[in-house]
Parts: structure tokens; C-alpha cells; sequence
């Protein structure tokens, strides 16, 4: 479905703008074409490839941006934005493909296709963060969430695995019907489906329609609600995150999610800004919703994925926020948040990989037992990434709230602002459980050793740390360039 | 010279800490003596402080500032006064102190003990000089997870649920004081504490009663959970007595501290009005927490819980002397700081060095050990009277001091406050005459030997301190008096001023 929308375009300066999909795609089909062929000699190889491919990927998003602009005639718009979600969704590629190494040797499914599922759903994602007509952002959804709901899936043999994916899909198709129902409204009211159009028309020629609009507003909500699983849409999360393969997981936990978000921001803070009065109400409850609803589920779980699923629906209420704050910096702080989130719950992600085992038996919090005696390198880099996900200071999660509640009391949402906070407090408790599980506990005898480190899930491991930790104590580098790309409508 | 002597303080642990991570686990005794090395050498370090320290012009000194993050604009700002002064002393003092007490106790994981050891002294002596809200924010956060640590993994039989509550008590509080900080900085576009002040006396930031009152309590409860004030004190029995020695004896010397600093260095100067306004309900929960802290104290049958209960009292004259607004009881009140700093990080050593020998907490468990060991009885006698506020010995001036200031201004309080005074004597004197005279049992006989050469280490500078202190005051008092003057001063103007708003407010509504 992809490709004729991929090889229409092709004219001048475009493709230049549009490099990071052309990659990724088609190393995507390659991979799959040479499948059979690489699979005898070496079976770490598609690693190899498609993290050169997203590194390249990485390269060609730089590229474009020097060329930035609009391209296919305004359907996509490739400004810092853009590239910010383009180079997070990658980074997350490369961070889900590390540890999925030595997790798919030992569930003996290494394949090419696994990554070139991978390869096409980040393209999707690259598409969505630089669309800007609803049609194109439709159809990069389309493409991101058909390849994860198959990755949800990978573990033919795996029940959970299977019912993940069912889940996963029924959700997700529904989901997407209600969004491009929406994006039917819109081009019934307005009469056009480009985002810099519409903003246009709803700034300079009054509001007609409003309600109809407003309807439109709905819909689209619910569909980027759900991909986000921010609440009341967050009943997939848990289940999904649960029975997938864990480096799956930590990819539908940062990829799609950061993509799905760069569609919200791009959709609401452009064509719908001029309406932002009446969307905001909605977005300040389904904030609350979710850091609440997220916090204290979490608080309850054992099993550490379902745990970090309810987590990352309580993190979808954070950024939410900063939507509702309407502001740059708002916008800012968003971006600021999901590319700190990226590292964290990845690095997070990729631990629990590891020490599921052989068919994922070991994920439930006690598994961890001892772990800080058993291999202190996983444990002290978890805890880097659990302290930035409960917010403490010099760490990335930390700087990324602390800018999100910053925009948010700038828009006058003290009360959100103080229970989000208070929400926060709530969310030590269930990852300082992990904590102490790793370090104050002795270790379980019964699940057996832990299996040592290979040198690719060390750099899986550190790379995210250090990411974590640098967002931290150099926070300006990235959120210079996200207060400078947040200007989306000029 | 001066301006890099501060940053030398403030770095040595860091770099220790961050060198220790490289050391060999194997090897507990190269953690041991690299964490002696270096928090002796940042003792002397800080020594150097006091030279470079003018003790007659007041105000911040030694001031050390980058920029770190240039948007929001956020400096690296350090500086020293004459009440932080002190408390980085105190610190630095305590911290190679705790390191030779914990010697022979922590056997298991020693490299990670000392290392997080020595990142909770950066972190402490950071909250102290920090003179820009975020950066004091930071710091404020960052000791946290060191002791969180500490307490979890080296403490006793229910060390996990002390830990948790300890690091959630705080953290809900400090999350309340970051919307305060946010809250401030997009009123004056600035986190610098000083620009802060500067704007507010100018008038060019103005907060009406209601955003004052709501900032302070923010800003205050975070504070009062540290201190702790009564009732938000549950969390520090249970921290205490699951601590290890080196974990109790640095959380009641100098992370309590945390608070009253805070309550002192930023409550105050910021919110004159609201401090004022809510100065009577404070006093009283102050006063409630000095008599019902030393009468919980008197019924405990462990000894770490009763010393824990005795700082809940011992606080409460803190935050009374503060809040007396007077002269003197301000400083008696970063007097008392100090004083309890020092006697009851040394009780806590005593109690671990008992607990050392006769694996006990229990009060029952011992008696007559003053004939077992008579020089470990006679330091902790000394202890326990400086405690209980003798005079010549340290706590007796502290005490005396917020007294006289509460008299000058309310005297009932005065009159409620020294009841805590009679009654520390009775649970002191108490627990000194159970624990240590008579009769000698066999367990204690075979098992409570006398004080050994590095256990004299510990404890002498300690006892030499509560003399010093009790006897010449004058070493330590001037610089503190400046400092308290300027915030009373402070006070007492802006007070004026916002009275007259305030009460316009109210009649309108």
C-alpha cells in the first residue's frame, strides 16, 4: 500500500525531504527479498543491516532538515519538528534492534523479517512526524501500526503473544476508523485536508461549523487518544505490552508513541490551535485520567511489564499536559519528554529482556531478586532509568516534568500542575519496588543464574543510560532545538 | 583561590564517590580507607573554608557561579554564609566519623556503602550552598537516593518499608516545593535566589497574600517533613532505628538540618508576610512536638527509637527559636542546630557501638555496663548531659538562647517549651542509669569490651566539640548572628508592608 504513495512523489528537492523513508524502506524490502540467502551464513547480520539502515536513516533526516521545507506540494513539511520525531523514532529503532539480538537467539526466531517489520513501521512514524496533510498522516499511521500489530505477534507459538496482537489490531483498526472519520469531518467543513489550509480557513473565516469541527476535534482524539494509550483509550496497553515479545514492547512503548504524539501536537497546535478553547477541557481530564488511572493501576501490578505498560499510560498523561498547556513551550517540553521517555523506558524495556529468559517465564517483579548482586551492571543501569522515570533530579525524566509542569503553570493549570506532581509522588512507589527488589532483597534460588551480558546488550544497556543521564546534566542541547523547532504554524 | 576553595569541597566527595564506583569489589578495606582518605581530606578542606571566611562582613561569601543550562536560565551558583558555614563543617566533620564507625559493622557490599556514603556528603553540602532554587532543588533531590540506599540495603530487619516511606514522605513534600520553584521562576523569570530577594524589595515582583501564603505552605511543608515537625514526623523513628549507625547518625546531624536551613535561608526572607501570618499555629505544632517527642521517648523500650524521639523534641526548639522572630532565638536556633548535630550524632554512634558489641537495641538487654566499660559509660555520660542541656556543655546554650528569645515574645510559649527541657533529663538520665549501672549480665560482661583506638577516633572530636560549643560560643556565634539579624530584618520590614495589602484583600472579600 505504501509503495505507490512512496514512488508517485518522486520530483526534484522532494526526495531529498523524504531520504529517512526511502532508506528505511527500502532496506525494509531487502531484508525481506534476502531473507532466505543471509539466514544461512550469518544470523546476526540483520541486525547489522538495519542498524546501519536507521543510522543511515539518522543521516538522511540531518540531510533533509538542511533542505528543509515543504515537499510533494505542502503534503509533507520538513522542519526541526520533523526532524526532532524523525531522529527519536530511529534512536528508538536502534534501541529496540540492540537488545533484540540475544532475545531472539534465545527464542530461536531470528529472522529478516522481524526487522523489516521494524524497519517499515519506523518509516511509517517518519512519515507521521513529517505530514502535514491529514491524508498523508493517515496513511503513515496505516503503515506504522499494520507492522507493529504483526510484531506484536512475532512468537507464533507464544499464546500471549498471539493474543496481543488480536488485541492490538481489533483496537487499533477501530481506532484508526474513528481518527479518519474525523479527518472526513475536517474536509467536509473546510474543504481541505492540509493542515497549514485548514488553520487558515478556521483563524480567518469565522466559525461556521465550530460544532461540527469540534466533533471532528473528538474523533481525531479518540483515534491518536488510543495510539498513545492515554486514558480512557489505555485498555489495550497492558495487555499488548504484556504478551509481546519485550523488545517489541519497548518499541510500542516509545516509537509509535512518539509519533502518535508529533501527529496530536502537529493536528491540534496547527489547524485546530484556533479552536484550542474548546479541545482543551478534554485534554486536561484525559491528562488527569491517565496519570491517575496509570499511577495507581501500576501500583498493583507484579508482573514488571504490565507495570511498565500502566507506567507508560501514566507518562502519555504527562505529555498530555503539556498539549493542554497550548503554548511553544508546551510544545517544547513534549518534545523535550518523549526523546528523554524514548531513552528510559527503552533502557527499561531492554533489561526486562534480558532477564526474562528463555520463553519469557521471568518477568514478574520478585525475578529480580538479588540482581544487584548478580549483575550490578543491569541493576545500576535500571536504576538510572527507573530514578528518571520517578523524576529524579540529573536525570532526563527529571528535566523532561519539570519543563512539562513549567509550561503548564506558564498557561495558568495550577491544579493540574499540583495533582500531576502529587501523581508523580505516587509513581516512586512502584518503581522504588524495583529497587528494592534488585538491592535489598537476596537473590531467588529457584529461577536460576542469570545469563551473562553479550557485548551488543552492554551497549543496549549503557547507550540509554547515558543518554538518560546527558539529558540530565546537558538538558539545553536537545530543548534548545525543540524551543526552536516548536514554532509549528509561520 | 577563595572562589575555588568552595568548589573543592563541594567536588572532593563527588570524585570520590564517582572513584570509588572504580575500585574492587572484592576489597572491602580499599573502600574503607579511600572513603576515610577523601572525606578526611575534604574535612580539611572545609577547614580552609574558615580562613578564607570574613567573619565581620556578613552576607554570602565565597560565591562560585556558572551558568549550566541556558534555558530556562539556570546557574550553578554556590556561596557560603555564616549559618551554612557551619552546617558544611558539621558535615564534614560527620561524614569521616561515620566512616570510621561503620568499619567493622558493614562487611557486605562495602564499596557501594562508602560510595554512597560519600555522594550523600555531596549531596548534603550542595543543599547548603546552593544559591539558586533549581540548583537547590537538584541537591535537595540527589541526597535523597543515597540515603534511600543506605537505609535499604545495610539497615535492619524492616529496613525496605523505612526506606520507602522515607523516600516517599519526602518526595511528596519536595514535589510541592518544585511547584512553588516553577511557580516563582514564571513570576520573575529567574531561579537566582538573590535576584529573587532583590526583585521582591524593589517591588518589581509582587505576590499578593493569597499566592504568598500558598508558596510558603509549599515550599514550608517540604521543609517540615525534613525537620520533622509534628505531626509529619512518623517517617523518622522508623528511618532511624532500620538505619545502620553511619545512616542514623547522618540523617539526625545534618539531613534534618536540611529543613530548618531551608525554613531559615528561603521561608523567611521570601515570604515575610505569610511566615508572620502563620506564625502562632507553627509555634504550637512546634511546641507539641517538644513535649509529646520527649514523653514518646520516655516509654521506648529500644534505644535508637528513644534517641529518635528525642530529636522530634529537640527540633521543635528549632523551629520555636525561628519562629520567635527575636534575635536570640534565632540564633539559638541554628545554635541548636549545631548542638544536635553534634550530641545526637553521638549518641547514635554510642547506641551503634553498643549494638556492635551486644547485637541488641533493646534497653533491657544491658545494664551495669559501666562496670564493663567504663570509658565508653563515661563518654556517653558526657553525651547525655550535653543532651539533656547542662551547662558548660553545648545543647545549654542553644537552649537558654531559644528560650530567651520566645519569652521576649510570647512568654507561654516559653513556659510550655521548657517543659521538653525537664523532661529530657528524665528520659535521658533514665536510659543512662537502666543501660549502664546495675547489675552486670553475663551477656554484657563477655560481649561489651571498652572503646578500641578507632572507636576514640570517632568519638573524641565529637565530645571536644559539646565542650568547645558549651563553653566559648563566641567562636561560632557572631557569624550566625549576622545572618539571622539580616532575615529578622527582613521580617520585620516586609511584614509592615504586606500587613496593609493583606488586610485590603480581606475587606473587600
Amino acid at each position: 500500500m505504501s509503495a505507490d504513495i512512496v514512488v508517485t512523489g518522486f520530483i526534484g528537492g522532494d526526495m531529498v525531504r523524504f531520504l529517512p523513508e526511502i532508506v528505511l524502506t527500502v532496506m525494509g524490502t531487502l531484508l525481506m527479498v534476502l531473507d532466505p540467502v543471509l539466514r544461512k551464513r550469518s544470523s546476526s547480520v540483520f541486525g547489522h543491516l538495519s542498524i546501519g539502515a536507521l543510522v543511515a536513516g539518522i543521516a538522511g533526516a540531518v540531510l533533509a532538515y538542511s533542505h528543509a521545507g515543504q515537499a510533494f506540494g505542502g503534503m509533507l513539511r520538513v522542519d526541526g519538528f520533523a526532524t526532532f520525531f524523525r531522529v527519536v523514532v530511529m534512536g528508538v529503532g536502534i534501541l529496540t534492534v540492540l537488545p533484540s539480538y540475544s532475545f531472539l537467539k534465545r527464542q530461536g526466531a531470528e529472522t529478516g523479517e522481524f526487522h523489516a517489520l521494524l524497519l517499515f513501521s519506523i518509516a511509517g512514524q517518519c512519515l507521521m512526524a513529517a505530514a502535514n496533510d491529514l491524508i498523508i498522516i493517515f496513511i503513515g499511521l496505516e503503515i506504522s501500526s499494520i507492522a507493529s500489530y504483526v510484531l506484536a505477534g512475532y512468537l507464533r507459538d507464544d499464546k500471549r503473544s498471539n493474543e496481543a496482537a488480536l488485541k492490538y489490531f481489533l483496537l487499533g483498526s477501530f481506532a484508526t476508523a474513528f481518527f479518519l472519520y474525523g479527518v472526513a469531518v475536517v474536509y467536509g467543513c473546510t474543504g481541505s485536508i492540509n493542515l497549514t489550509v485548514v488553520h487558515t480557513l478556521l483563524t480567518f473565516g469565522g466559525s461556521a461549523q465550530a460544532v461540527l469541527l469540534g466533533v471532528a476535534a473528538a474523533l481525531m482524539f479518540v483515534g491518536l487518544g488510543f495510539k498513545v494509550s492515554a486514558a480512557p483509550f489505555q485498555m489495550w496497553a497492558p495487555d499488548v505490552y504484556q504478551g509481546a515479545p519485550t523488545p517489541v514492547s519497548a518499541f510500542l512503548s516509545a516509537g509509535p508513541k512518539a509519533a502518535a504524539f508529533a501527529v496530536f501536537l502537529r493536528i491540534f497546535m496547527t489547524a485546530f490551535a484556533p479552536i484550542g478553547r474548546a479541545w482543551e477541557p478534554l485534554v486536561w481530564l484525559s491528562a488527569l485520567a491517565s496519570m491517575t488511572i496509570g499511577n495507581f493501576a501500576a501500583l498493583r501490578q507484579t508482573n514488571v511489564k504490565r507495570m511498565l505498560a500502566y507506567s507508560s499510560v501514566a507518562h502519555a498523561g504527562y505529555v498530555l499536559v503539556a498539549l493542554t498547556a497550548r503554548s511553544e513551550t508546551g510544545i517544547a517540553a513534549a518534545m523535550f519528554y518523549l526523546a528523554a521517555y524514548g531513552f528510559m523506558n527503552v533502557g527499561a524495556f531492554a533489561v526486562v529482556s534480558h532477564l526474562s529468559g528463555r520463553g519469557e517465564k521471568r518477568q514478574s517483579i520478585d525475578d529480580m531478586a538479588g540482581l544487584g548482586q548478580s549483575q550490578p551492571l543491569t541493576a545500576a543501569m535500571l536504576s538510572v532509568f527507573l530514578l528518571s522515570l520517578i523524576g529524579v533530579p540529573l536525570t532526563g525524566g527529571f528535566f523532561g516534568k519539570f519543563y512539562i509542569f513549567k509550561a503548564a503553570l506558564e498557561s495558568h493549570l495550577v491544579w493540574l500542575t499540583v495533582l500531576g506532581l502529587l501523581n508523580s509522588a505516587v509513581a516512586a512507589f512502584y518503581y522504588l519496588r524495583l529497587l528494592v527488589v534488585m538491592y535489598m532483597r537476596d537473590p531467588a534460588d529457584a529461577s536460576g543464574p542469570v545469563e551473562p551480558l553479550t557485548p551488543a546488550f552492554r551497549v543496549a544497556l549503557i547507550l540509554p543510560a547515558v543518554g538518560t543521564l546527558f539529558l540530565g546534566i546537558f538538558p539545553s542541547w536537545v530543548l534548545d532545538f525543540a524551543a526552536r523547532s516548536a514554532a509549528l504554524v509561520k | 583561590m577563595n572562589m575555588n576553595l568552595l568548589t573543592v569541597v563541594l567536588f572532593l566527595p563527588l570524585a570520590g564517590f564517582l572513584a570509588a564506583l572504580g575500585l574492587p569489589r572484592s576489597s572491602a578495606e580499599a573502600s574503607r580507607r579511600w572513603a576515610l582518605a577523601v572525606s578526611l581530606v575534604t574535612f580539611v578542606m572545609s577547614l580552609g573554608l574558615l580562613a578564607g571566611f570574613d567573619r565581620t562582613a556578613g552576607g554570602e561569601q565565597l560565591a562560585w557561579d556558572v551558568p549550566w543550562i541556558a534555558s530556562p536560565n539556570i546557574h550553578f551558583a554556590i556561596s557560603v554564609n555564616g549559618v551554612s558555614l557551619w552546617l558544611v563543617l558539621l558535615s564534614t566533620l560527620l561524614t569521616p566519623i561515620c566512616v570510621l564507625i561503620s568499619w567493622r559493622s558493614i562487611r557486605n557490599r562495602a564499596k557501594e556503602f562508602y560510595a554512597f556514603l560519600l555522594l550523600l556528603e555531596f549531596g548534603l553540602i550542595g543543599v547548603f550552598l546552593a544559591q539558586d532554587l533549581f540548583l537547590f532543588y537538584v541537591f535537595w533531590e540527589v541526597s535523597l537516593v543515597p540515603m534511600y540506599f543506605l537505609i535499604g540495603i545495610w539497615g535492619h530487619e524492616r529496613r525496605i518499608y523505612a526506606a520507602v516511606k522515607f523516600f516517599l514522605y519526602t518526595m511528596a513534600g519536595s514535589v510541592l516545593m518544585l511547584t512553588a520553584i516553577i511557580y516563582l521562576y514564571n513570576q520573575a523569570h529567574t531561579f537566582s535566589y538573590a535576584a529573587i530577594l532583590n526583585q521582591l524589595s524593589s517591588g518589581e515582583l509582587r505576590l499578593n497574600a493569597q499566592e504568598q501564603l500558598l508558596l510558603f505552605l509549599a515550599f514550608f511543608v517540604a521543609f517540615a517533613i525534613k525537620v520533622p515537625l509534628f505531626p509529619l514526623h512518623t517517617w523518622l523513628p522508623d528511618a532511624h532505628v532500620e538505619a545502620p549507625v553511619a545512616g542514623s547518625v547522618m540523617l539526625a546531624s545534618v539531613m534534618l538540618k536540611m529543613g530548618c536551613y531551608g525554613i531559615l535561608h528561603f521561608c523567611l526572607p521570601l515570604f515575610p508576610g505569610a511566615a508572620r501570618r502563620c506564625s502562632g499555629w507553627i509555634a504550637v505544632l512546634a511546641i507539641v512536638g517538644i513535649i509529646y517527642g520527649a514523653l514518646v521517648a520516655m516509654v521506648q523500650p529500644n534505644m535508637k527509637k528513644l534517641v529518635a524521639y528525642s530529636s522530634v523534641s529537640h527540633l521543635g526548639f528549632v523551629v520555636l527559636g525561628i519562629f520567635s522572630f527575636t534575635q536570640q532565638g534565632m540564633d539559638g536556633a541554628v545554635y541548636q542546630m549545631l548542638n544536635h548535630g553534634i550530641s545526637t550524632g553521638a549518641l547514635f554512634v554510642f547506641v551503634g557501638l553498643l549494638y556492635e558489641r551486644r547485637h541488641s537495641l533493646e534497653i533491657s538487654d544491658y545494664g551495669g555496663v559501666a562496670t564493663a566499660a567504663p570509658w565508653l559509660s563515661t563518654a556517653f555520660l558526657i553525651t547525655t548531659l550535653a543532651s539533656i542541656g547542662l551547662p558548660t556543655l553545648n545543647n545549654f546554650v542553644g537552649e537558654f538562647l531559644v528560650l530567651q528569645g520566645t519569652a521576649i515574645a510570647h512568654f507561654q510559649w516559653t513556659v510550655w517549651a521548657s517543659l521538653g527541657v525537664i523532661f529530657s533529663a528524665c528520659y535521658m538520665l533514665w536510659l543512662y542509669q537502666r543501660v549502664f549501672y546495675g547489675k552486670v549480665g553475663e551477656a554484657v560482661r563477655s560481649h561489651v569490651s571498652d572503646l578500641r583506638a578507632r572507636e576514640w577516633a570517632a568519638v573524641v572530636p565529637l565530645l571536644a566539640m559539646m565542650v568547645w560549643m558549651g563553653v566559648y560560643s563566641q567562636t561560632f556565634l557572631p557569624p550566625v548572628g549576622q545572618v539571622t539579624a539580616q532575615i529578622r530584618g527582613m521580617v520585620e520590614n516586609v511584614s509592615q508592608r504586606v500587613a496593609q495589602p493583606a488586610r485590603e484583600v480581606a475587606r473587600v472579600r
